[in-house]
């Protein structure tokens, strides 16, 4: 049976993806960035996931303002890398996983979940910068990637509700798969950013470290959250974080925290990254624990202190 | 403006945000296709040696606003127009700018200074939260007591100094 192992969030700023393209990731500035996936490598180099399911959103390469798909999921053999406009990244080709992905899309539209399918997509730094991130530069990637592409470009994406419950009937389809997988989630975008208007630049850290929190131990904290206070407090375009409530709908209710990293800017952007691992079915154990995870019990607020005493460590 | 038939936009209450709903959607599809035909090398040549004539021949639907903000690169106009930023960066990238290129003048400022002011951990969130101090009164648990209207236009003045 297939089983849903652990879940990842993952900033997709495109700027990540042009300094691992022109080779600059060793400059201070994105070296900053680059070092806090550097644990997350290993972690998933040991969990070897056999597919992952990356919720990601498509920036006007695949879909335009043509066709607007709210929940569009990848079940092609292979998807293209889009030309943004300067060519397409050189990344690998991204394999899918057409027989589990089927499966998923006939098992969420009967739980009322009406997904559009695409069997021809091409995909854009929106999934493969959290590849890189997570993955590095490899030749193939290691793994096939159903893609789930969550339209939050035009608003209203779909509430935070919404998404948790897509996660929901994802975990049970995948756990109706009876081939022996390894799955992986990433919920990618994120963190407060805003990159239109006068207010542009916007982040609001306070929020991202109790979204983060919220994420681990409260979810359904989150799920409440309004579209208007995602914008409010995280920017514009801060609303798409609603996307990571997939993949931690897909997560059991109790989760380990077993890795967390937040830095500001990318560009424009605050950067978070979290690895959630499931406690059963033999979810492995500590291949990247942290010792910030040991106090998890510990109040949220020495948490986010020690959480910001690691980002200054990074800056400086 | 047929405001008295359409019910208020909580979030037209965001400063400085111009939120790309289906509204604007509708009415920037024009805008948006022009930007989404910058992807193409060929079109993007075709643009830049002749503006005017590339609109008139490729997108004669554009509104006479649109056309106008389009070339003269005033890309607020663009984004309440009904053009949405991922496609209006399109045409910053055809121009050869950044992305913070784009953010700066977004936000009346130089680039060095945008960029300066993320190193920084970018724009405070208070004081622009609300035109209105609507947020005050909001259920939100985050939302703080302040006075948002005096400090968010003091903060944008600042920034574009």
């Amino acid at each position: 049976m297939a089983r849903i192992v652990a879940g990842v969030t993952s900033s997709h700023v495109p700027a990540i993806g042009a300094a691992i393209d022109n080779h600059r990731t060793s400059e201070p500035y994105w070296q900053r960035v680059f070092e806090g996936f550097e644990r997350s490598k290993e972690w998933i180099a040991k969990v070897k996931p056999d597919v992952c399911i990356v919720v990601y959103n498509d920036h006007a390469s695949a879909f335009s303002v043509e066709m607007i798909p709210t929940f569009a999921l990848g079940t092609a053999a292979e998807f293209p890398i889009a030309d943004e406009g300067w060519g397409p990244r050189p990344v690998p080709v991204v394999k899918g996983h057409p027989q589990l992905a089927a499966h998923i899309a006939q098992s969420v539209i009967l739980d009322e979940f009406d997904l559009t399918l695409c069997n021809k997509m091409e995909v854009d730094h929106g999934l493969t910068v959290p590849l890189n991130l997570m993955f590095g530069t490899p030749k193939e990637w290691p793994c096939p990637v159903i893609p789930l592409a969550v339209n939050v470009v035009m608003f209203p994406p779909p509430t935070g509700n919404r998404c948790f419950n897509l996660g929901r009937a994802i975990k049970k389809a995948v756990e109706s798969y009876p081939e022996d997988l390894k799955v992986v989630v990433f919920g990618t975008g994120g963190m407060s950013h805003q990159i239109s208007g006068q207010r542009a630049g916007l982040i609001n850290s306070k929020f991202d470290h109790a979204f983060l929190d919220n994420l681990t131990r409260n979810p359904q904290k989150l799920v409440r959250m309004d579209h208007l206070e995602y914008m409010r407090e995280a920017g514009a375009e801060g609303v798409e974080m609603v996307m990571w409530l997939i993949m931690r709908g897909a997560l059991e209710d109790k989760v380990d925290e077993v890795y967390r990293f937040y830095t500001v800017p990318a560009s424009n952007t605050a950067v978070g990254h979290i690895i959630l691992e499931n406690r059963s079915k033999g979810g492995r154990k500590a291949a990247a624990r942290k010792p910030a995870a040991k106090s998890r019990k510990s109040a949220p607020k020495l948490k986010r202190a020690a959480a910001r005493q690691k980002i200054q460590r990074i800056r400086s | 403006m047929p405001a008295k038939q359409m019910p208020d936009k909580d979030y037209d209450d965001i400063p400085g945000t111009y939120v790309f709903d289906a509204d604007r959607s509708r009415r920037g599809y024009h805008l948006n296709m022009f930007c989404m035909s910058l992807m193409k090398a060929e079109n993007r040549k075709a643009f830049k040696d002749d503006e005017s004539g590339y609109l008139d021949r490729n997108f004669p639907l554009l509104t006479r606003e649109q056309r106008e903000a389009i070339l003269k690169r005033q890309y607020n106009r663009l984004l309440e127009l009904g053009g949405n930023i991922y496609f209006t960066a399109k045409l910053g990238a055809t121009d050869g700018h950044a992305f913070q290129h784009l953010a700066a003048v977004m936000t009346g400022s130089t680039q060095q200074d945008y960029a300066d002011m993320m190193l920084r951990g970018g724009r405070n969130v208070d004081g622009n939260r609300s035109r209105t101090g609507r947020d005050i009164l909001a259920k939100s648990k985050s939302a703080k007591p302040k006075s948002a209207k005096g400090k968010a236009s003091s903060k944008g003045k600042k920034r574009r100094g």
